[in-house]
């Protein structure tokens, strides 16, 4: 079940810059996500939106700022140990291993709960081919959730694009993530795809507990799926409230729409 | 008709993640095994064609086995883990001499500590599996470049490994125990007593030791470091993002790799060569693995049997059509056509099929299962 709102903070950014060369793709930005909620980070092409997970995630070291998650307050690390920490992720352009079977890229996002080293993987059997068994088991049901059954031995190559994204999304799960940040799950789906996302994320949220973060430009899903969203323009957080609040600024208006002169 | 699947229940995922899942494979593969176990050793024993004489199991089948492993061993790096590497000659010499060295006993004196290392001469068996360690730390060594170079400029990277390698065992005395030919002779390989000889011992002794570390292989390649090494090679990005250290899934691809490849390579050395000298592990093994690799099916170990097998024997077949046939053709011209055949054999299979062999065996197996009907 979906945990009770609570205000308590899950990871908070504060005061983050970057900037590649002579652009600064973020400005002193801060903002925070809670624990069990949907937070939106929307913005028009180029607002940074994609920079903030980047940061967030351990790709991109932030110029200034900190970046506090389950209360361990750090400025730079490693995108596996972001991974470790709980930090799940998926990509705008899909980024599954191509090679691999749909099942098999959803048993590597197990890699981290894997206990059994080198020689026990070897020999498989025992421990190893217990361990093994249970990921299998548990990867299945996330297989079973996102209702890929039929696909799970086809390479993730010859998959069709929304499949793809969904496969995606069952690796992030695999991680079992404290915080999932969604970089445009719906580009390039249509909207019955849109609709099987958008219940798949609540799904996630509701059953798992998991809190989720996502960038997305289709504004009726926005609204519709999140708790809070935060409206990022020039590298700039220019709002942040509930989907209402935001709906009505006039930051946001104007950011979206240009300034009448 | 007979290659179907229908019926074939499983009911658990044990079941499920079998190396060979479908029974008419397990069936298939049993048979194979119970040929190569039982069959040709029967039939060498007692000279039956075509074992009539030695030259099948001597010429064929021992560099074959071997090769196959040194083949697993580069598959599992070129393949799995996406790090193009020429160097595969170099630490089947590694294996080859450390074993070498191990075997006759190890003596380094430390004149300045007034100290000195010395190993006591270690049985065979021992020596080589200490080989294809001592390879397993070299790789490990040449694999840390891995960790900032990629594509191409790995391969050149490796490629310094082969050259470095081939120089120090040519000119430094100490790897070849100062003999003044350069070239070492392998021990009697004794292992735990049994005095192995003769061409079928030699054979059998490979089979046993190359089915178990494929076996190996594919357990460690359809488990989670496998999963991770073709991570890193499909999308190294991601891969880190879900957890993946880069560094360690690198290097324990290049140390199995590496493990594997000293192995064979002392079994080269040992079982197969008997003597021999550097120019036997020289930047051509490196490439003919290679070779074997890409045309057997990067990330397949059943592809690096066949691979092994077209590459060793196809030439050796082609030698052999012309005097079969009693066409009157000189030596020399047999085996110019021997290159001109294979070569565009190669490019024909490589332009056919680009992802080798195991590529075309599992789409064989697709139309298999539908036959006779088209869909």
């Amino acid at each position: 079940m979906r945990p009770p709102d609570t205000n308590e903070i899950l990871l908070q950014v504060e005061g983050v810059a970057l900037s590649f060369g002579g652009v600064r793709a973020l400005k002193d930005v801060s903002l925070n996500v809670r624990k069990g909620e949907i937070r939106a980070i929307i913005g028009p092409n180029g607002a940074g939106k994609t920079s903030m997970l980047n940061v967030v995630n351990g790709f991109y070291h932030p110029d200034r700022g900190t970046i506090t998650f389950k209360g361990r307050t750090r400025d730079r690390m490693q995108p596996f140990e972001a991974a470790r920490g709980g930090i799940a992720r998926t990509f705008q352009n899909v980024a599954l291993f191509k090679g691999m079977s749909a099942l098999d890229n959803i048993m590597a996002g197990r890699t981290l709960k894997v206990r059994r080293g080198l020689l026990w993987q070897v020999l498989r059997c025992g421990p190893a081919l217990k361990e093994e068994l249970e990921h299998r088991h548990r990867v299945e049901e996330i297989i079973d959730f996102l209702e890929i059954e039929a696909i799970r031995k086809v390479p993730v190559g010859r998959l069709p694009y929304g499949l793809q994204k969904r496969v995606e999304l069952g690796r992030a799960l695999a991680m079992e993530p404290d915080l999932l940040l969604l970089d445009e799950p719906m580009a390039g789906m249509n909207l019955e795809e849109k609709e099987d996302m958008s219940r798949f994320i609540v799904d996630v949220n509701n059953q798992y507990g998991t809190t989720i973060a996502l960038i997305e430009h289709d504004m009726a899903v926005v609204m519709d799926l999140s708790d809070r969203v935060a409206v990022l323009d020039h590298g700039v957080k220019i709002a942040d409230g509930t989907p209402d609040e935001v709906k009505n600024s006039q930051a946001v208006i104007e950011a979206y729409l240009g300034v009448a002169h | 008709m007979l290659y179907r699947e229908a019926g074939q229940f499983k009911t658990t995922y044990a079941e499920d993640m079998a190396i060979f899942p479908i029974r008419q494979d397990r069936i298939a593969l049993a048979v194979l095994l119970g040929i190569a176990f039982i069959g040709v050793p029967l039939l060498a024993t007692f000279h039956i064609w075509p074992f009539g004489s030695d030259y099948l199991l001597w010429a064929i089948l021992l560099p074959f086995l071997i090769l196959a492993l040194a083949a697993i061993g580069t598959n599992i790096l070129v393949g799995y883990c996406g790090q193009i590497s020429l160097g595969s000659g170099a630490f089947m010499a590694i294996g080859a001499y450390s074993a070498y060295k191990l075997v006759t006993g190890v003596h380094i004196p430390l004149a300045w500590l007034s100290f000195a290392i010395s190993i006591p001469p270690l049985p065979v068996f021992a020596s080589i599996l200490l080989g294809g360690l001592i390879a397993a730390g070299v790789g490990i060594l040449f694999g840390i470049p891995s960790l900032r170079i990629k594509g191409l400029y790995l391969a050149v990277a490796t490629l310094a490994a082969q050259f470095f390698f081939d120089w120090a065992f040519l000119r430094i005395p100490w790897f070849t125990n100062y003999a003044p030919s350069g070239s070492v002779n392998a021990p009697e390989l004794n292992f735990f007593g049994l005095i192995v000889q003769s061409p079928i011992e030699r054979y059998l002794l490979c089979l046993l030791l190359v089915t178990l570390m494929a076996l190996l292989a594919k357990n460690l390649v359809r488990g989670n470091l496998g999963r991770q090494w073709m991570a890193i090679r499909d999308m190294d990005i991601a891969a880190e993002l879900i957890g993946i250290r880069p560094l360690y899934a690198k290097l324990t691809a290049f140390a199995v790799s590496s493990f594997i490849i000293g192995v064979a390579g002392a079994l080269w050395a040992f079982v197969y060569l008997g003597s021999w000298e550097p120019l036997a592990f020289s930047i051509d093994r490196s490439l003919q693995l290679l070779f074997m690799v890409i045309i057997g099916g990067l990330g397949s170990i059943m592809g690096s049997f066949v691979g092994a097998a077209f590459i060793l024997i196809v030439p050796i077949m082609l030698n052999l059509i012309p005097a079969e046939l009693g066409v009157p053709l000189s030596t020399e011209t047999i085996a110019h056509f021997e290159f001109i055949i294979f070569g565009s054999l190669i490019c024909y299979l490589l332009i056919k099929e680009p992802h080798g062999f195991a590529r075309l065996i599992s789409i064989g197996k697709e139309k298999l299962r539908l036959w006779p009907f088209p869909y």
